[in-house]
């Protein structure tokens, strides 16, 4: 354990900053915070998953104690609450725009799936305020429901949205299908799969939640929202609340409490309750509970595909065809028509060299939450084909699975996919080798013996994934139908005494920016941590942001070294005045100025107070103050990628699937900091552990009420679910970024959902078994196996 | 949850009487099960009488070659109990598994038997130990006592202060967990008492805590515990769910019952 | 409305309070102490983890006025002044939080486990935090804080 050091330095495991205030209770959540004349929301929100609203009874409900106002969806549409925005157009394969179901704040005529807010309460308590959302009274008429996908795109399939056929959003494709038939004519060899990637709900501890302040008198807003992405927010806050312009809305994330992607999207709930709180000129506050967190947090994953490899007799990979139906849920959610398009297709090269792909995705409408990024978004799902692929063509050709992907990995970087995609960089056989060197992936056999011994079933899994990190040149997402504005900003200010502020507009929900950014800068500066203090989150201090989502911290540091760069810069040509030798002979180093040509030498600190001063230097050449900005949009993607390998032991008469070892060799390039980095592969590897074996987001067929809508119900890992993991670095830096860093926070829950399914179907010598390998389908398998 | 009152009568007499003037109050001890479900607005009771810390509740002692436990005791109380490790140490590692640490150091024994959630784990050692049931009326028998799921003897005014335990020879036992909520998929309790008689009590099959009497007959025959696999266990006791279907949990009943009696050998 | 004695963090406090405020809303709304978090509403997730006379409980699930005449423990009366209780100090040295917030609830339950076990395997420390849901670091350096943790405390003690 390193101790925490006076200087920061890139590469070291420095302790986290950020815990005093966390370890010691004195955190700031959205809901920690109460404002003067605080009023409270809460949603009635309907029972059904289709129906449409016949009436609304407010009359017992707007007499209970405390009640303030009651609104409908009728009333905010009415007052000019538009339907919620999309943030990505995407459009077919004949050139079509996708068919986009109106999504309002609240319902105003119908009903999509179970939870959706109906109409919304403002009272005195938040008792109050749910006591009298209890008296609503609704009337609905049911409608058929779809919950299943391949049911949902069927001619007599009940229809979710007007003039939306088969309820069908979009379908898209990628890639070359004329490749492909010829990739497939010439092949000797394939396999083929059909699997369903489980839908997930995301379930970050802190439920969400927002406390709007509203101005009449110089129509001034300001918003305190638990949000991945609060300054982009801003201007998608200002257009629905019809605000003059951003500058009258203040967008506020104070402490995160976790996000996974569901802290990312713009939801209904928050844009009601800010509108609310605009028509009432008092501040309201709606915290979720968790029950709502269920229904209505964007859930993840949800795919119905089928594939086909085609391959050589040596098992070379020369074809892959992949259909996908991706389950949207009722609406399409802020980015769910990028993650199911463009985050999942553009990744199904996996670490492989195929010469031919081609992917074709339908979004299809479901009696459903919507469905929206989840840590990994689309690229866990294209990582769990491509991976539960390779070990059928293991099968197929009769080769170890370590074999198979030997044959096939990528070897010359950069590579062009024939999915848009360049990677940069990259060992992969050299990961592998770390990755089984781990493991101990040579004495499996003695270990499966020994669990044979006991009447267990052991088995070994791999999975090489890779991903593409680091969002992403501006220019090329617009291309694809974005809005571009995938850059990020970093303003650094020095203060006469030394100290320094570091202000991004990437957020914070657990990743430990305020340690990196600050070792960052101390290591760049020679100065102490301590001196240096990172804002985040605050649209009054931070002038420009992109947010934290997709693994992108890369992007933010980037502009942070940049920012360094210009200060140490214009540092050695105040240095260069003050010791009055030329600018060229000023070096800096350690946090100290020198020059051959003069004894003196200037701190960092001491520069900044000249640079204040400005008496030491001309103003004509040189500006007073000391602060740099930077905006850094990187010209690439960066490309992590990692083998995990899975050991599994099943007790076949109960079907239980206990992980027993887990170790990973990963490819994050350069390393900030190894104590943090590790953190987030435990996390990402427990929810990919998870998916495979317990989470499970399930809705009746029969009325598309959800069934797993509490932790009753939905299997969240526990600590005593887990093994210890063994992880080690195994880095390929990138040259992306001047940090030569990849991203490494969704990699866990990419690599580990196949690992484990290919322990599972090791363990138990089967093709394919779907997530979650609950206790009694594995218990089934068993059966038929014994029986066999 | 939905505003209540609240009373915490000093002593068991003071409690019936505000239960008999008041036929919406509702008996809390710890409230694991009952505090969830008011969250969950499910129950609107008028008022709570709380009993947690009556003194007449609060007692574990031995009587002759049993135990006698008291209503109030916590979960977490009786699996440290001295006593309870001593003459019964199934109990105690039972009540040592119940929930999490934060609901044994809340929930009562006397709680969990009067709720008898299908889940829930002591009615099985209740049942199987052939333990009695000391009211504030009477004392009733085990086999008396449970109704059906949710279901029991108690009458309204009806307070459970005690439970007693007879001594058996060996027991064990053991749960199978739901993924999600941890509570038992299936539990069951297996023993052999000290008539030599064996009992084996299921709980999780979502009708009510049920005797295997198949399986008792079958080991008190004397026939070995791998003979089990075909002794049968009817499914109309079992109903299944997303998380097992009926016949999975009696699968699991079967294979945890055989290795509960190995566990006892 | 009732009136509720409680102590907490050593200090004697009044609450005004309906019936129904749960201990943890007392705790967050009536007397700001805002580091007791509320993660779920079905007695899971462990982030409102409290002790009440010495024992950890979860406070969303008790009502105020049944711990009233209590001892509360709080996240918020472990530290004295700026130096940290061992157990929070190890949280920071092994990295045991990352968004923080299930993290008030974890400390107070790893006190909780080490008052009982003393000095807990790694098995023990699992099988105790089951009642307590981390969605950020897959308990890995948890188990490891707490461990360690627990050794300090028993240093100190």
């Amino acid at each position: 354990m390193n101790e925490t050091v006076a200087n920061g330095k890139f590469g070291q495991s420095v302790k986290r900053v950020e815990d005093a205030r966390l370890i010691t209770g004195r955190g700031r959540f959205v809901d920690d915070l109460v404002f003067p004349g605080q009023t409270y929301a809460a949603f009635v929100r309907s029972p059904y998953a289709h129906a449409t609203i016949a009436g609304i009874d407010l009359a017992s409900a707007q007499d209970m104690p405390g009640v303030i106002r009651i609104l409908t969806g009728r009333e905010l549409a009415d007052a000019g609450l538009p339907p919620l925005p999309s943030g990505w157009n995407l459009s077919s394969i004949d050139g079509t725009p996708a068919r986009v179901g109106l999504h309002h704040a609240l319902a105003v005529d119908a009903i999509r799936f179970v939870g959706e807010p109906v109409a919304l309460v403002i009272a005195e308590t938040r008792d109050q305020a749910r006591d009298a959302a209890d008296t609503v009274l609704v009337e609905y008429q049911e409608l058929p429901t779809v919950v299943d996908l391949a049911a949902a795109i069927a001619d007599d399939a009940p229809q979710l949205h007007d003039g939306i056929a088969q309820n069908r959003a979009f379908e898209w494709e990628i890639g070359s299908s004329a490749a492909v038939e010829a990739a497939f004519a010439g092949a000797t060899r394939r396999v083929t799969l059909s699997l369903r990637n489980n839908r997930l709900i995301p379930n970050a501890i802190e439920p969400r939640a927002i406390n709007v302040q509203w101005s009449a008198f110089d129509e001034a807003m300001t918003i305190y929202l638990t949000h991945q992405n609060p300054i982009g927010m801003r201007g998608f806050f200002a257009i629905m609340l019809g605000l003059p312009s951003e500058n009258n809305l203040r967008v506020v994330s104070p402490d995160v409490g976790g996000g996974f992607g569901s802290k990312a999207p713009a939801y209904a709930e928050e844009f009601a309750v800010a509108f609310a709180a605009k028509m009432l000129d008092r501040p309201v506050k709606w915290t979720a509970e968790r029950s709502e967190s269920f229904l209505t947090d964007a859930h993840g994953r949800d795919h119905l595909t089928t594939a086909e490899l085609a391959m050589d007799d040596n098992g070379r990979f020369l074809g892959l065809r992949v259909h996908t139906l991706a389950n949207l849920g009722a609406y399409i959610s802020t980015s769910n028509a990028l993650v199911v398009s463009y985050m999942y297709a553009t990744m199904l090269s996996g670490q492989y060299a195929i010469p031919a792909i081609h992917a074709r995705v339908e979004g299809v409408y479901t009696n459903t939450c919507p469905v929206d990024a989840y840590r990994g978004a689309g690229r866990p799902e294209a990582a769990y084909l491509i991976e539960r692929l390779a070990n059928l063509a293991a099968r197929e050709i009769g080769v170890d699975q370590a074999e198979i992907r030997r044959r096939n990995f990528i070897r010359e970087f950069p590579y062009q996919t024939p999915l848009i995609y360049c990677y940069d960089s990259g060992d992969y056989e050299g990961c592998l080798d770390a990755a089984l060197g781990l493991a101990d992936y040579a004495g499996f056999e003695a270990r499966k013996a020994e669990s044979q011994a006991r009447g267990k079933l052991r088995g070994i899994g791999l999975s090489a994934y890779v991903e593409a990190c680091g969002i992403g040149p501006s220019k090329l997402l617009a291309s694809l139908g974005g809005g571009g504005a995938m850059w990020e900003s970093c303003e650094i200010r020095v203060q006469p005494g030394g100290s320094i502020e570091v202000l991004t507009g990437a957020h914070n929900h657990g990743q430990g920016h305020q340690t990196v950014y600050a070792q960052i800068v101390s290591e760049r500066f020679g100065v102490p941590m301590d001196s240096i203090n990172v804002v985040q989150g605050d649209t009054d201090r931070i002038q420009a942001g992109t947010g934290t989502y997709g693994s992108r911290a890369s992007v933010g540091l980037s502009a942070a070294v940049h920012s360094c760069d210009k200060i140490v810069a214009k540092g050695r040509a105040i240095v260069a005045h003050m010791l009055e030798v030329n600018l060229a002979d000023v070096v800096f180093a350690d946090g100290i100025y020198s020059s051959a040509a003069s004894n003196r030498t200037v701190a960092f600190v001491e520069m900044a107070q000249a640079a204040h001063g400005a008496a030491s230097f001309p103003t004509d050449q040189i500006e007073p103050g000391l602060v740099a900005t930077s905006f850094f949009d990187p010209p690439n993607f960066t490309y992590p990628a990692g083998v995990h390998v899975c050991e599994v032991e099943i007790d076949p008469e109960t079907g239980v699937v206990e992980v027993v070892a887990f170790n990973a060799a990963d490819d994050f390039g350069n390393v900030a900091n190894p104590l943090i980095v590790e953190g987030q592969v435990h996390g990402g590897v427990t929810q990919g552990i998870a998916q495979a074996l317990w989470e499970n987001a399930i809705y009746d067929p029969d009325n598309a009420q959800l069934m797993t809508a509490s932790y009753m119900d939905y299997g969240m890992p526990r600590a005593d679910s887990l093994p210890e993991f063994g992880l080690c670095f195994w880095p390929s830096p990138t040259p992306v970024n001047p940090l030569g860093m990849k991203g490494c926070g969704e990699a866990g829950a990419i690599g580990a959902p196949p690992a484990v399914i290919n322990a599972v179907c090791d363990a138990l010598g089967v093709d394919h078994v779907d997530m979650p390998a609950s206790p009694e389908k594995i218990w089934q398998l068993c059966r038929a196996r014994e029986v066999s | 949850m939905y505003d209540l009152g609240y009373s915490r009568p000093a002593t068991l007499a003071k409690a019936l009487e505000l239960l008999q003037q008041d036929d919406l109050a509702q008996l809390v001890s710890g409230g694991q099960t009952l505090m969830p479900v008011l969250r969950a607005r499910l129950a609107a009771p008028s008022q709570l009488v709380d009993i947690a810390r009556l003194d007449d509740l609060r007692q574990i002692c031995t009587i002759g070659a049993g135990i006698e436990i008291g209503a109030g005791m916590t979960h977490a109380e009786v699996a440290a109990s001295p006593v309870v490790r001593a003459h019964l140490p199934a109990l105690a590692a039972l009540a040592g598994g119940i929930g999490d640490a934060q609901i044994r150091h809340r929930g009562t024994i006397g709680g969990s038997i009067a709720n008898n959630d299908p889940a829930a784990c002591y009615p099985s050692a209740v049942l199987a130990l052939g333990a009695r049931v000391q009211t504030n009326l009477r004392m009733l028998d085990a086999e008396a006592f449970f109704a059906g799921m949710f279901a029991t003897a108690l009458e309204p005014g009806e307070i459970v202060t005690a439970v007693h335990f007879p001594a058996c020879a060996v027991a064990c036992y053991l749960k199978f967990r739901n993924p999600a909520s941890r509570f038992a998929l299936v539990g069951v309790f297996a023993a052999r008492l000290a008539s030599d008689e064996h009992r084996i009590a299921i709980i999780g099959g979502g009708n009510g805590v049920f005797r295997w009497h198949e399986a008792e007959r079958h080991l008190d025959r004397g026939a070995g515990v791998d003979g089990l696999d075909t002794v049968p266990l009817d499914l109309a006791n079992f109903t299944g769910d997303i998380h097992g279907s009926a016949d999975y949990r009696r699968h699991v009943a079967k294979v945890i019952t055989r290795r509960a009696l190995t566990q006892m050998a | 409305m009732s009136r509720i004695e409680l102590r907490v963090n050593g200090r004697n406090v009044e609450v005004e309070a309906d019936g129904r405020t749960l201990l943890t809303h007392a705790l967050r709304d009536h007397l700001r102490l805002t580091g007791t978090h509320i993660g779920c509403d079905t007695s899971q997730c462990g982030s409102c983890t409290v002790h009440v006379d010495g024992k950890a409980v979860k406070s969303c699930t008790i009502l105020a006025v049944q711990a009233a005449g209590c001892d509360i423990l709080t996240i918020e009366g472990l530290a004295s002044g700026r130096e940290l209780h061992p157990m929070q100090a190890a949280f920071n040295d092994f990295h045991g939080l990352q968004c923080g917030f299930c993290t008030p609830g974890m400390i107070m339950m790893a006190i909780d486990i080490v008052n009982r076990h003393g000095r807990p395997d790694e098995a023990t420390v699992r099988a105790e935090l089951e009642g307590n849901l981390c969605r950020c670091t897959g308990y890995h350096n948890i188990i490891k804080a707490v461990c360690a943790g627990a050794e300090r405390m028993g240093e100190m003690a």
